[in-house]
């Protein structure tokens, strides 16, 4: 008997003084892991050979460049992102996520990079289609009365009709927020919701303009309605998400990010993907 | 229906599905025997003389093989890092993180689950040894060991084995929940396939048929484990 | 652990335990007959009735559950035209239908060979007495097969309906809000899992509890023979 009990607690010694081994996090490190999700056009996305590319690949390598470290590019479904952070699993998130409060109590973010409006999308048989905007594009942060009378005009439209977006996305806090009362249907995947709006389980989807034009391509049956909308529950921008601890790497970010900005890469990227300048300017 | 995204190489999404479907096996099989071990554990427990044990057996099989899969995955998988974590601090002064793998966390997930219907084959394996067999082997004055050796494990491995075939494809098919975890397995190649080609009917399918094909492999290799079990075995039926 | 977040996710789940209910109890019921067919095609005289029964329940027994899912809602999604040309659009297009049909396929698979199992324990000489009795095989079915094999599948069904319970999670990943969805929306937006976990696991242990009691009550009832009978007085010729 002693000599089992002697063994479990020569283990258990073992054990912990391995986890006591393993290198304390340094200040920062020289390799870090970033993840995407891997399915949001084209911010990042797969292509046909099932490689992940997409403005925010090359972005990350380029601001891994800046930065002078090795990152490794993971992919992660878009509901466990945040937890995969926090947990440790990588140590940034490139993935199309914004700047949200909600998000901010739990992890941190760099510098904007990007912002793409949001939009509303069906498809051109449905009634929603005839719908027609006012305004070319709405603030959300402060809402005057021309834009208040927009949404109202919108909310009106989709009176009885059922919109889709993506779960847990700064999309679905607008709809909470700015459309309570329209059947709301989320998905895990902004591709399932698309293929859930080609089908007419939903009659309208919203979703970033960047994402719907790719879409409209290939799709000639879906158009865009209403004004573009951004800021408010939309977020302030993409940005990288980090642990709130890490704040070198976040810094590092930033500097990297603004310097991006500074000789012009940024926007040729944005260019290069989003046919349009979407990328932050100063 | 296009098949020809079922091709391999750049535009073909089956060297994808092929990727799956190894990943798929090894997150089965690492959970399977994971899941063999806490079956064993608990069993044990079950069969256990101490009644607190008992209770820890009966709350371990009664929750896992009641809670919705999907539900222990979103624990283990949105708060388990954090509670390894939490665990180490306290318990270690550990100042990192617990870093587990997805892989690790996606096998433990199933584990779990497999390991509660493990238990109870198991239980019952060793139930129907007949009792007579340990009274012969203490008549003998045969150790705890030898007993486990000799009598127990062959016996139980035996009665276990159809149970256990069972198990098996249960923890394959769970092995489609983990998605959400992250892992590239088959059912997320297929969802990303469906979703970026707008053809979900074909990759659903080609999902299908790879889990019908995996599971008619995973039969016969039962089937001969359990012929190979019951070798020397004279059969009433 | 945060007790107030315990406090506000209960009335949340109460909310949709209704609909958690509606999905097994469906699947379920309707499974339950589609399950009697099978299982009694599957022991027909005709090769080609048992053949195909057997290819049936091979193809949902081994294949998950989620993917029989997806293929039938995001697959009939791609075959709208044709469906609509059938008419039988309007019934795809709804996520409950596309649920309820996909969980019914699944469990008439496993209840049918639980079902047959019953069949089949059924003692000859049950059969051969109603034979010789005059009964016609399908009044000897219903009067005399049928009930025993009931009884004797019970516990195996037990089994059966709480897998069902435990299924109607995967709705969540077509659309369909039920308790599971409603326990990761609350994880995603507080990051406290293990409070939620509690909620919702208990919704679910208590719904189990429920129905393994409810058999058990209907197990005693369907065996009066099993009963113990001390209350029961029997007439015995007792020589004065």
């Amino acid at each position: 008997m002693t000599n089992r009990k002697t063994l479990a607690l020569a283990l258990a010694l073992a054990l912990g003084a391995s986890m006591l081994a393993q290198p304390a996090l340094a200040a920062m490190k020289s390799k870090i892991t970033i993840a995407t999700e891997g399915a949001y056009k084209p911010y990042n996305f797969k292509d046909s050979a099932g490689n992940l590319v997409g403005f925010e690949i090359d972005l990350a390598k380029e601001l891994c460049k800046r930065i002078k470290i090795e990152c490794t590019i993971i992919e992660q479904e878009w509901d466990g992102i945040i937890p995969g952070l926090t947990n440790g699993r990588y140590d940034a998130i490139m993935a199309g996520m914004s700047i949200k409060p909600d998000r901010e109590k739990v992890i941190s973010f760099s510098r904007y990079y990007a912002a793409t409006p949001i939009r509303f999308a069906t498809l051109k048989s449905s009634k929603f289609a005839s719908y027609k905007g006012m305004m070319d594009a709405i603030t959300l942060g402060e809402v005057d009365d021309k834009e208040k009378a927009e949404l109202d005009g919108i909310r009106k439209a989709l009176e009885g009709l059922t919109v889709g977006v993506q779960g847990s996305t700064t999309h679905e806090s607008f709809m909470k927020e700015f459309m309570p009362g329209i059947a709301l249907k989320t998905y895990a995947k902004m591709d399932d919701m698309i293929l859930d709006l080609e089908a007419g389980r939903i009659d309208a989807g919203y979703t970033a303009v960047t994402y719907l034009a790719p879409l409209k391509e290939k799709n000639k049956d879906i158009v865009e309605v209403g004004p573009d909308m951004t800021g408010g529950p939309l977020g302030r921008g993409v940005a990288v998400g980090i642990r709130q601890e890490d704040k070198e790497l976040r810094e590092a970010f930033t500097a990297a990010i603004n310097s991006t900005i500074k000789d012009g890469t940024l926007s040729k990227m944005a260019i290069q993907w989003f046919t349009f300048d979407a990328s932050a300017k100063e | 229906m296009d098949l020809g995204f079922l091709g391999w190489g750049a535009r073909g999404w089956g060297d994808e599905f092929f990727r799956g479907a190894l990943m798929t096996l090894a997150v089965a099989t690492c959970a399977f025997l994971l899941g063999l071990v806490f079956g064993s554990i608990f069993a044990s427990f079950k069969l256990s003389r101490h009644w607190p044990l008992r209770i820890l057996g009966d709350i371990y099989t009664t929750v896992l093989r009641g809670i919705p899969e999907l539900l222990v995955i979103y624990l283990i998988f949105f708060g388990g890092g954090a509670l390894l974590t939490s665990i180490a601090r306290g318990m270690f002064a550990y100042e990192g993180f617990i870093n587990l793998p997805t892989f690790a966390i996606g096998t433990l997930c199933i584990a779990l689950s497999a390991g509660a219907y493990s238990t109870e084959v198991i239980r019952g394996a060793v139930l129907a040894i007949p009792k007579g067999q340990f009274e012969a082997a203490n008549a003998i004055g045969m150790s705890p060991w030898l007993k486990f050796r000799h009598v127990l494990f062959p016996q139980a491995a035996r009665f276990a084995l159809p149970g256990l075939g069972n198990v098996w494809q249960y923890a394959l098919k769970d092995t489609s929940l983990i998605s959400v975890v992250g892992l590239v397995e088959i059912m997320r190649t297929a969802s990303l396939g469906a979703g970026s080609t707008k053809e979900p009917f074909t990759f659903y399918t080609t999902a299908f048929l790879l889990f019908m094909f995996l599971a008619w492999l995973s039969q016969r290799v039962f089937l001969r484990a359990e012929k190979w079990a019951d070798r020397g075995v004279r059969r009433s039926t | 652990m945060d007790f107030e977040l315990i406090a506000s996710t209960f009335p949340r789940m109460l909310a949709v335990l209704d609909k958690t209910l509606i999905l097994a109890a469906s699947s379920l019921a309707i499974g339950f007959f589609l399950a009697i067919g099978l299982a009694v095609a599957s022991l027909s005289r005709f090769a080609v009735a048992r053949s195909l029964v057997a290819g049936y329940v091979y193809v949902f027994r081994s294949t998950p559950l989620l993917v029989q899912l997806f293929l039938i809602y995001y697959g009939s999604g791609q075959f709208r035209h044709a469906f609509e040309a059938v008419g039988l659009w309007a019934l795809f297009k709804d996520a409950w239908f596309c649920a309820i049909f996909a969980l019914t396929l699944n469990t008439a698979a496993y209840s049918c060979m639980i079902i047959r199992g019953g069949l089949q324990s059924v003692p000859w000489g049950q059969v051969e007495a109603a034979r010789a009795v005059g009964m016609s095989s399908v009044l000897a079915f219903r009067r005399i097969v049928f009930p025993i094999a009931i009884r004797q599948a019970l516990p195996a069904y037990s089994n059966e309906m709480i897998l069902m319970v435990k299924a109607t999670s995967l709705a969540s990943t077509i659309t369909i809000i039920e308790m599971t969805g409603t326990a990761k929306n609350i994880i995603s937006a507080t990051y406290r899992p293990v409070e939620v976990f509690l909620v919702a696991g208990a919704f679910y242990l208590t719904i189990n509890f429920l129905i393994t009691r409810a058999v058990q009550a209907l197990e005693i009832w369907l065996n009066p023979h099993q009963r113990r009978r001390s209350n029961r007085r029997t007439r015995v010729a007792v020589p004065r």
